[in-house]
C-alpha cells in the first residue's frame, strides 16, 4: 500500500474529529450535542482502527472497539436517558456566543497546528500530524468545558477532550497498551462519577445547570 | 518476571487495595475505622522496610530510589496518623447525622484506594502508570469531597472534578509527548515510558518536543499541586469535604503531584538543548505565594484559611525546587516534609474545633485557649509553626530557602520574603481572635484523640531544634539527584 493512501485516510479521519468538535462547540441543543459526540466517537474508533492496521498493532483494535461500544453507544444512550429523566430544557446556555466560540476555536486549531508542526519536524510525519489534530480536539474540548454552563454539556466536553487524548495515544507508534486501557478506564470511572453527581445535583436543585450551583460559590456569609 | 520489586514495594500497594476491598464488604463502621488504622499502620511499617536491604530491581513498572523513598515514607506516615484522627472524627459525624453508616463504609474503602493510588504514583517507574496513580487518587478524593452532599460540598466536588480532569488531561497529553520524544531514541514499546530508561537517554531527545511536553506536564500536574492560577478547586475542596480528607489533600496529594513534576524536571535537566525548567517553576511558585498571602487576609472560613496557606507553602516549595542547586533543593525537600506534618496537624485541630463549635466560620470561633486549652494551644502552636517562626522546623526550611535565594538572586528574594511576611501577618491576625478573643459558641468538652496532632507538632519541633545527621545526609543525597 502506498504511503499516500495511509496518510490520506489517517488525515481524513483525524480531520473529521476536529470538524465534529467544531460542530459540538456551536451545537446548542442537548440531544443534537449527544449525536455529534456519538459521531465523533465513531470517527475516533475508525481512526484508531486505521492506526492499528497501519502500525500492525492488533492491540489498538481493542481501543477502537472500546471507543465504538462505550463512547459511541453506551454513553450517549445513557446521557439521553438522564436528560429525559431529568426533563431538562433543550437549550444550552453558553457563556459566549457561537460566533465568538467559533472564532476562538479556529484560533485554537491554528495554534495547535503551528505549535505541533513546528516543534516536531524530526518526528514520524504520520505521528506528528496526528498529534496536531489530537491537540486541536483536546483544546476544543477544553473550550467547550469553559464555555458551557450546563453540567451535561461540560461532561460531553470532557469526553471530547478524552477523544483527543486517545487519538494522540493511538498515533504514537507502539505506545504501550497500559495507557490506552487506562484512558478507557478513566472514562468509565468518569462516567460513573458524573452519573452520581448528576443524580445528586438533580435531587438538590432540580436542574443540572451549573449556574444554579454558583449561587453557593465562595464563602458562606 | 514482569514486576521485579521488593516485597516492601508490593506491600505498600497490596495492603491498601486489600483493605479497600475488605471495607467495602464490612458493614460495621467501628470495626472498619479500627481496621483502617491497622491497614494504614501496616502500610507505614512496610514503607519503613524500604530503607533496609536493596531497593529491589528497577523493573519497567515499579522502582524505589532515594528520591521517592522520602516521599513514600512521608506519605504513609501521614496516611497512618490521619487514619487515627479519622477514627475519632467520624464517630462524631455519625452522631450529628452528617454521615450515615453506608457512607462511612464507602468512605473507608475510598480512603484506602486513595492511599493505594498515591503509593502507586510514587513507586511507578513507568510515566503512564504514574499518571494512572495520580488519576486514581484524584477521582477518589473528588468522591470524598462530595460525601456530605450539601450544596457547597457538591459544588466543591464538581469544581474539583472539572478542573482536576482538565489538569489530568493536559498531563496525559504531556506524557504522550514524552513518549513521542523518546520514540526515535529508545524505540517502540514499553521502554519508551520507563523513567529510568528515559533519563539515561534524555540527552538525545529532540529538545523542542521535550520542552512542549514539560509545559503540558507542568500545567497538568501543577493544577493538582494547586499552583495559582490553577488553584481554584483547592480552597473549596478543602473546606467542604471531611476534615481528614482536607488533611491528606494538603499533606499528601499536593506533594504527590509535585513529585511528578520533579521527575520530569530531572528528565528535562538531562537534555542540554531543552529550556531550563527552573524559571517557569520559580515564577509559578512566586505567583502562588504572593496570591495566597494576600488572599489569606479576608478569609471567613477556618478550613479555607488553611487551604490558602497550603497554596502559599506549595508556592514556596515549587520556588525552592525551581531555584535548584543542592541548598535550595534540600530546603525544598525539608519544607515539603515540614509543611505536610504541620498542615495535617493543624487540620486535625481544626477538625475537632469545627465539630465542637458546629461551624467553620472564623467569626464564630473565639477564645479557644480559655474554653478548650488543649485544642486552643495546639492551634496556636500549629499556626506559629506554619507561619515559619522558630523554634519549629518550618522556620529552618524557610530560612534556608530565603538565605540561599539571597545568596544567588537577591532580587527574587524580595518578593519571597514579602510573601512570607504577608502570610505571617494574616495568620496571626486570625489567630488572635480564634485563640484569645472573648469565648463564643459551644464550650462542650472534646472527646477527641489528641495523639496524632501532638505527634506531628512534636516531630516538627524536634526537626526545628535538631535534625539527625542521617536524615541530613539522606536529604542531601536526594538534593543531588534533583540537580
Amino acid at each position: 500500500m502506498g504511503l499516500g493512501l495511509t496518510f490520506d485516510v489517517a488525515h481524513l479521519l483525524a480531520g473529521g474529529l476536529v470538524l465534529v468538535s467544531f460542530l459540538m462547540i456551536t451545537q446548542h441543543r442537548l440531544y443534537a450535542l449527544l449525536n455529534a459526540f456519538a459521531l465523533q466517537a465513531v470517527l475516533l474508533s475508525l481512526s484508531v482502527a486505521w492506526q492499528a492496521y497501519v502500525q500492525h498493532a492488533p492491540h489498538l483494535y481493542v481501543t477502537a472497539f472500546i471507543a465504538l461500544v462505550f463512547k459511541a453507544i453506551i454513553v450517549p444512550v445513557g446521557l439521553h436517558r438522564i436528560i429525559q429523566r431529568l426533563g431538562i430544557h433543550r437549550e444550552i446556555e453558553t457563556v459566549i456566543g457561537s460566533g465568538t466560540t467559533m472564532l476562538v476555536g479556529m484560533g485554537l486549531v491554528a495554534l495547535s497546528m503551528t505549535v505541533m508542526l513546528k516543534v516536531t519536524p524530526g518526528a514520524d510525519p504520520l505521528a506528528r500530524e496526528d498529534l496536531a489534530f489530537a491537540l486541536s480536539v483536546v483544546l476544543l474540548g477544553l473550550l467547550m468545558m469553559v464555555s458551557r454552563r450546563n453540567a451535561v454539556s461540560q461532561v460531553v466536553g470532557f469526553m471530547s477532550l478524552e477523544n483527543g487524548l486517545v487519538l494522540a495515544a493511538a498515533g504514537a507508534r507502539g505506545m504501550p497498551l497500559v495507557v490506552e486501557i487506562s484512558v478507557a478506564f478513566s472514562v468509565l470511572i468518569a462516567f460513573f462519577v458524573i452519573g452520581v453527581f448528576l443524580f445528586r445535583i438533580r435531587e438538590r436543585f432540580d436542574t443540572v445547570d451549573v449556574q444554579a450551583l454558583d449561587r453557593f460559590r465562595g464563602e458562606r456569609r | 518476571m514482569i514486576i521485579s520489586a521488593s516485597t516492601g514495594v508490593i506491600a505498600i500497594l497490596v495492603i491498601p487495595v486489600a483493605a479497600a476491598a475488605l471495607f467495602a464488604a464490612l458493614p460495621g463502621y467501628r470495626i472498619s475505622s479500627r481496621l483502617n488504622v491497622l491497614a494504614s499502620g501496616l502500610t507505614f511499617l512496610a514503607s519503613l522496610s524500604l530503607f533496609f536491604g536493596d531497593h529491589g530491581g528497577r523493573g519497567p513498572y515499579l522502582f524505589v530510589d532515594d528520591l521517592n523513598i522520602a516521599f513514600i515514607v512521608l506519605n504513609t506516615f501521614v496516611g497512618f496518623t490521619t487514619s487515627v484522627f479519622s477514627a475519632s472524627y467520624i464517630g462524631h459525624e455519625l452522631e450529628t447525622g452528617r454521615l450515615t453508616p453506608v457512607y462511612l463504609r464507602f468512605y473507608h474503602a475510598m480512603y484506602q484506594v486513595m492511599m493505594a493510588g498515591m503509593n502507586l504514583a510514587l513507586t511507578a517507574n513507568n510515566i503512564g502508570l504514574m499518571w494512572v496513580g495520580i488519576e486514581l487518587a484524584t477521582l477518589t478524593t473528588v468522591l470524598m469531597v462530595g460525601i456530605y452532599r450539601t450544596h457547597e460540598a457538591l459544588e466543591a466536588a464538581w469544581k474539583y472534578f472539572i478542573l482536576g480532569s482538565v489538569g489530568i488531561g493536559l498531563a496525559l497529553f504531556g506524557t504522550i509527548l514524552v513518549y513521542v520524544a523518546a520514540l526515535p531514541v529508545v524505540g517502540e514499546g514499553l521502554s519508551g515510558m520507563v523513567w529510568t530508561v528515559l533519563v539515561t537517554k534524555a540527552a538525545q531527545f529532540d529538545p523542542a518536543v521535550i520542552n512542549l511536553a514539560f509545559i503540558f506536564l507542568l500545567l497538568g500536574y501543577g493544577t493538582k499541586v494547586g499552583l495559582a492560577p490553577l488553584h481554584a478547586w483547592l480552597p473549596d475542596a478543602h473546606a467542604e469535604g471531611p476534615t481528614p480528607i482536607s488533611a491528606v489533600l494538603s499533606g499528601l496529594l499536593l506533594n504527590v503531584a509535585l513529585y511528578a513534576v520533579l521527575r520530569f524536571k530531572i528528565l528535562l535537566a538531562a537534555n542540554p538543548g531543552a529550556i531550563a525548567p527552573g524559571p517557569l517553576m520559580v515564577t509559578l511558585g512566586l505567583v502562588s505565594l504572593l496570591f495566597a498571602a494576600f488572599m489569606l487576609y479576608r478569609r471567613r472560613d477556618i478550613k479555607r484559611l488553611f487551604a490558602y496557606s497550603s497554596i502559599e507553602h506549595m508556592g514556596i516549595i515549587t520556588f525552592a525546587f525551581g531555584m535548584g542547586g543542592p541548598v535550595a533543593n534540600f530546603a525544598g525537600l525539608l519544607h515539603m516534609a515540614m509543611h505536610s506534618l504541620t498542615k495535617s496537624g493543624i487540620f486535625f485541630a481544626v477538625g475537632h474545633i469545627a465539630q465542637i463549635k458546629g461551624t467553620q466560620k472564623i467569626a464564630d470561633i473565639r477564645g479557644l485557649t480559655q474554653t478548650h486549652p488543649w485544642l486552643g494551644w495546639s492551634l496556636v502552636v500549629g499556626v506559629v509553626a506554619i507561619a515559619g517562626l522558630p523554634p519549629f522546623g518550618v522556620f529552618m526550611s524557610e530560612f534556608l530557602v530565603v538565605s540561599s535565594t539571597f545568596a544567588r538572586e537577591p532580587l527574587l528574594a524580595i518578593p519571597l520574603v514579602l510573601g512570607i511576611l504577608l502570610a505571617l501577618g494574616a495568620l496571626f491576625q486570625h489567630l488572635n481572635g480564634l485563640a484569645f478573643g472573648e469565648p463564643v459558641g459551644s464550650i462542650a468538652p472534646s472527646d477527641a484523640s489528641y495523639v496524632p496532632m501532638f505527634v506531628h507538632f512534636g516531630l516538627v519541633l524536634i526537626a526545628g531544634i535538631y535534625l539527625p545527621a542521617t536524615l541530613v545526609a539522606w536529604f542531601r543525597n536526594v538534593a543531588e539527584i534533583l540537580g
